[in-house]
């Protein structure tokens, strides 16, 4: 990967990798070298390649994923049976509170960033991102605001309010221990991650664009990452203010949110809610936009209505702001307030509606080739749909008050946000496999982990709207044989279903992890060619996994689906499509026209020292101010190192240009 | 494969393969950029913007609370309209020398770009200064950050601006700084503009606080 | 099965990266005088004397509504003239106001429910 300074005497070695002692960069900070390896733990630790950062944050939000889904087995565990006994009340309450903040802040959202991280710079055709290093910070902030907000556990319990944290429950008063600190703290720094994100991808994807591609030639799932990380752009801010309050009132003694001093709890709800709302679309955006590309090439036409998909999800996005009292629908808002938002909510199925039948028409008439990833795309649209569905009667208020806070809001969220946004993810993992790691997952692995996830998930999360109609309140921890009813719709029976579903659930996962193994032992076997898929657009013409510089020459983009373009052409007198390239006389002609004197950005100390030096502070909040000023001294001299260090190295740190032998470098494109 | 339906007007383009430029020529000052835009510069908006977001959620929450006094003082018992008014002007001239720094950047006036540094961020330190004296004669006419509503989210809502402006201020010296050793890379001139949109965005939430917050009886 | 290689059109290909973006246009400012400048401060000044005046003549129910079109008008120019914005890229007005206008979207929607406009 990236080297950027060498043993100016010997270029030669450091060609062939593995340099690891530091030679005389011209511009680092003084006494600090920027770090030179190109393998073992250093470079992933520094790096700031976008692959491979894309790969870090996919490993550390799967592992997350791995801890909320065993908080979710808990869960169901205890409500298997009446009276249930594994968990006391507290842990319960832990428990729910951190599965639904691990799998939204630290798994789906996350994972979403490794798709874009990973996918945007080779759908638009860049070397890296805008601001390669802030990527890193970025990285590292995520998995320190993780990690931190994970360590509650061994520090006296997690918080235990459930993933809105609703006041007054979250104060001193009645929430005592630190879970709600760790929260809070932990929150603001994984909102960092995805502030900085945010700002990072949005300039790569509006500014590094390949020769050619207009906004309207870019790839959808690009599409769906810029509108995505605009609402992260501005929704983020809005949380950390009120996370800012809820840790001024719980660290300081203010009270915000303190009926007894005349404050207005509601305005909590308001606050979390507008960030809360854009969130849900945060969610599943990304995921639409993987299905959007997954859909057109194995149906092999042309995804229905391109603009059509981008401006709904422009519309998603937008209106997405204008709906976040239907969560407060029982709190009393008043008529007038309800009735708007229940209106803007019904309007917001619209856009939605039109995705979903862009992608019907995209599968009408199709060629349907059923890979796993297809099996996950389409299995997306049938559950989300059922989600979308139970969704609309959220909207009609009369009805959302008899539903609020009963398991059939459950059965609505895990329907969108499993059957959506972790669906179109496994399409993802499935599909793009081959081109991150260059091997093939294993198709019949592959379908069973598709089927027993849709089962498992259909029988966990479809019985919770009889519970949920049935009454059963959503934060319930235990139900009493008295209360649950008889005949075909008592709860015991219900309740039994979802937990044994949720077990065919895990075990689906488990098949996927399965796989990864399998596959990464039979990596020399299960090789993956150029272009598995017969794919459609450019992150394809390049080889799996990409070099460190992505292409060997930047493509001029003269198409929406350019790869597939170039692969095949119209027939003169027909009018129809034949082959007129494969991928690998695609990717010959790139190899023989490579650029010489590529440069990438060079790695650096500095992104994992600031990140580092957030949750010292964290914890001084909680535990002691001597770790504030230790942690804001790690800040302070990060932020010196890294204001110090060029974000550009200087042009003498690279191999020197040698033209004629084909030996040009390739360790860097200076960006930004 | 053959049979793929598509319209005909997307067909039929040749694939090219073009060379495209060493890229290692555009180091400094110039961008290839799709937009034609620096990347900093359209990142430090996409910033401010974000910002919007938060600052006017800090105003909603004073809005709010401005009026719930418990037992504390009110508004009218703490503020000195006049002495905000003086710091209020001290910051919006604070914007003035930074203009005139940009300009200085932009026709390379070394010299004047250095004297407008150094004065932006001292009126900037003038108007933390003042805004540090305010808090503390405020504290000693009984307004602490627990006393009310309105003591915590008028302190919550000045501390937010009053740390933005000082991370302006160590901004413009390290700038100043940087510059006079050489550390800046590529375009100085679009450096200290970037610092300069900061300085001004600065300035504008204190516009909207002044009126707001000291101007609007409650 | 053959490509053509030709690299012709580059041009046009140029024209697709640079879309529509006076690029010369970014630096217009530098060649503003600096007395345009102080000219904008001095107006700013005035407006910021206005304000403050307000507080201490009673107008009567225009209170408001003047002081709240003067605290616009002064934060529009120095967001158009001091940040330039206003010579600047439609990229960098729409993060700005797009921002900004969801910001005040939100949260007067927010402080409506709250009764916060009719109290």
């Amino acid at each position: 990967m990236a080297i950027i300074e060498r043993p100016i005497a010997t270029p030669a070695l450091a060609r062939a990798g593995g340099i690891t002692t530091p030679v005389g960069p011209k511009q680092a900070l003084g006494v600090f070298r920027r770090p030179v390896s190109s393998n073992g733990w250093r470079s992933w630790f520094f790096t700031v390649d976008h692959k491979q950062l894309g790969i870090m944050y996919g490993v550390v939000s799967l592992t997350f994923f791995v801890v909320g889904g065993l908080e979710a087995l808990l869960i169901r565990l205890q409500l298997a049976q009446p009276n249930g006994k594994i968990l006391s009340a507290d842990l319960y309450n832990q428990m729910f509170t951190m599965h639904a903040t691990t799998m939204i802040f630290l798994f789906v959202m996350p994972m979403a960033a490794a798709f874009a991280n990973y996918l945007v710079p080779l759908q638009i055709g860049a070397r890296d991102v805008a601001f390669p290093r802030l990527n890193a910070f970025g990285f590292w902030c995520f998995l320190a605001g993780g990690v931190f907000l994970n360590t509650s556990w061994v520090f006296g319990g997690a918080a235990q309010g459930g993933w809105f944290m609703y006041a007054p429950n979250s104060s001193r008063l009645f929430s005592p221990g630190h879970g709600v600190d760790f929260w809070a703290f932990g929150l603001q720094v994984t909102g960092i991650a995805s502030l900085t994100g945010a700002i990072n991808l949005i300039v790569t994807i509006l500014n590094m664009r390949a020769p050619g591609m207009k906004m309207m030639k870019m790839p959808i799932f690009t599409w769906m990452v810029l509108i995505t990380q605009f609402l992260l752009l501005f929704a983020i801010p809005v949380i950390t203010v009120a996370l800012f309050l809820l840790s001024f009132q719980r660290t300081f003694g203010a009270t915000f949110f303190d009926v007894r001093a005349g404050a207005d709890p509601l305005l909590w709800q308001h606050l979390f809610w507008i960030f809360g709302h854009p969130e849900v679309y945060i969610l599943v955006l990304p995921s639409f936009g993987i299905v959007s590309e997954v859909l057109p090439v194995f149906a092999r036409k042309p995804l229905f209505g391109y603009p059509l998909v981008v401006f709904s999800g422009a519309a998603i996005g937008f209106v997405g702001w204008g709906v976040w009292a239907h969560h407060m629908f029982a709190s009393g808002l008043g008529p007038v307030s309800v009735a708007v938002f229940s209106f803007s909510t019904m309007a917001i199925a619209i856009p939605t509606g039109v995705k979903i039948i862009n992608w019907l028409m995209t599968l009408w008439g199709g060629k349907l080739r059923f890979t796993t990833a297809m099996l996950f795309a389409t299995g997306l649209i049938f559950e989300f749909t059922i989600g979308g569905l139970s969704g609309v009667t959220h909207a009609v208020a009369p009805s959302d008050t008899q539903q609020t806070d009963t398991y059939y809001i459950v059965a609505h969220f895990h329907y969108v946000l499993f059957g959506g946004a972790v669906f179109g993810l496994f399409a993802g993992f499935y599909y793009w496999w081959p081109k991150a790691f260059g091997t093939m997952l294993n198709e019949t692995l592959g379908k069973i982990n598709f089927w027993l996830m849709v089962i498992g998930m259909n029988l966990t999360f479809g019985p919770m709207h009889i519970l949920g109609l049935q009454g059963q309140p959503r934060r319930m921890y235990r139900y009493d044989t008295s209360r649950v009813g008889s005949g075909f719709f008592n709860l015991t029976f219900w309740n039994l279903v979802a937990t044994i579903g949720s077990f065919i659930l895990a075990v689906g996962v488990l098949f996927f992890i399965i796989n990864i193994f399998y596959t990464y032992k039979r990596r020399q076997l299960a090789k993956a060619p150029l272009d598995p898929w017969d794919a459609r657009s450019v992150e394809w013409m390049t080889s799996s996994p990409p070099k460190a510089h992505n292409f060997d020459v930047i493509p001029t983009i003269t198409n929406l689906d350019e790869f597939f373009h170039r692969k095949y052409a119209a027939d003169a007198e027909t009018g129809e499509l034949r082959p007129v390239a494969t991928a690998e006389e695609l990717m010959a002609i790139q190899e023989a026209n490579a650029d010489k004197n590529i440069h990438l950005p060079g790695p650096s100390y500095w992104p994992i020292i600031l990140a580092i030096g957030l949750p010292i502070i964290g914890y001084g909040i909680i535990f002691s101010h001597i770790l504030i000023a230790i942690g804001a001294t790690v800040i302070f001299f990060a932020i010196f190192g890294w204001s110090m260090e060029p974000s550009v190295p200087d042009p003498s740190d690279y191999d020197p240009p040698s033209g004629n032998d084909g030996g040009g470098t390739k360790e860097l494109a200076t960006v930004g | 494969m053959a049979d793929v339906t598509l319209p005909l007007a997307d067909v039929g383009h040749d694939a090219h393969d073009t060379h495209v430029a060493d890229h290692s020529a555009d180091h400094g000052g110039a961008h290839a950029t799709s937009l034609g835009l620096s990347n900093n510069k359209l990142g430090m908006w996409l910033f401010l913007g974000s910002e919007c977001l938060l600052f006017g959620g800090l105003i909603s929450v004073y809005m709010l609370y401005r009026g719930r006094l418990g037992n504390g003082p009110t508004p009218e018992q703490v503020y000195n309209v006049p002495f905000t008014s003086v710091s209020s002007f001290v910051l919006l001239m604070s914007s003035l020398t930074m203009v005139l720094a940009v300009t200085a950047a932009a026709r390379k006036d070394l010299k004047a770009l250095d004297t407008w540094l150094a004065v932006t961020a001292l009126l900037g330190a003038t108007f933390v200064g003042g805004q540090v004296f305010e808090f503390t004669e405020f504290y000693k006419h009984g307004l602490g950050f627990t006393t009310s509503l309105f003591g915590s989210s008028f302190y919550t809502l000045t501390g937010f601006h009053g740390v933005h402006v000082t991370v302006g201020i160590i901004m413009l010296m390290a700038v100043r700084r940087m510059i006079k050793k050489e550390r800046v890379p590529g375009d100085k001139a679009e450096v200290v503009e970037i610092v300069g949109l900061y300085w001004h965005f600065v300035d504008i939430i204190w516009i909207v606080i002044f009126t707001l917050v000291y101007l609007i009886p409650a | 099965m053959s490509i053509a290689t030709d690299a012709h059109d580059t041009a046009s290909h140029d024209d697709g990266t640079v879309q529509t973006e006076h690029v010369g246009g970014e630096f217009d400012h530098a060649h503003k005088a600096d007395i345009y400048y102080v000219k904008i401060a001095i107006f700013l000044a005035v407006l910021t004397g206005m304000e403050v005046g307000l507080k201490y003549i009673d107008i009567g129910a225009l209170f408001l509504p003047v002081l709240f079109i003067l605290m616009a008008i002064k934060f529009v120019t120095v967001v158009l003239f001091f940040m330039h914005l206003r010579f600047d890229s439609k990229w960098f007005n729409m993060a700005f106001w797009l921002g900004l206008g969801l910001a005040v979207l939100v949260y007067s929607g927010a402080l409506a429910t709250f009764k916060f406009w009719s109290r």
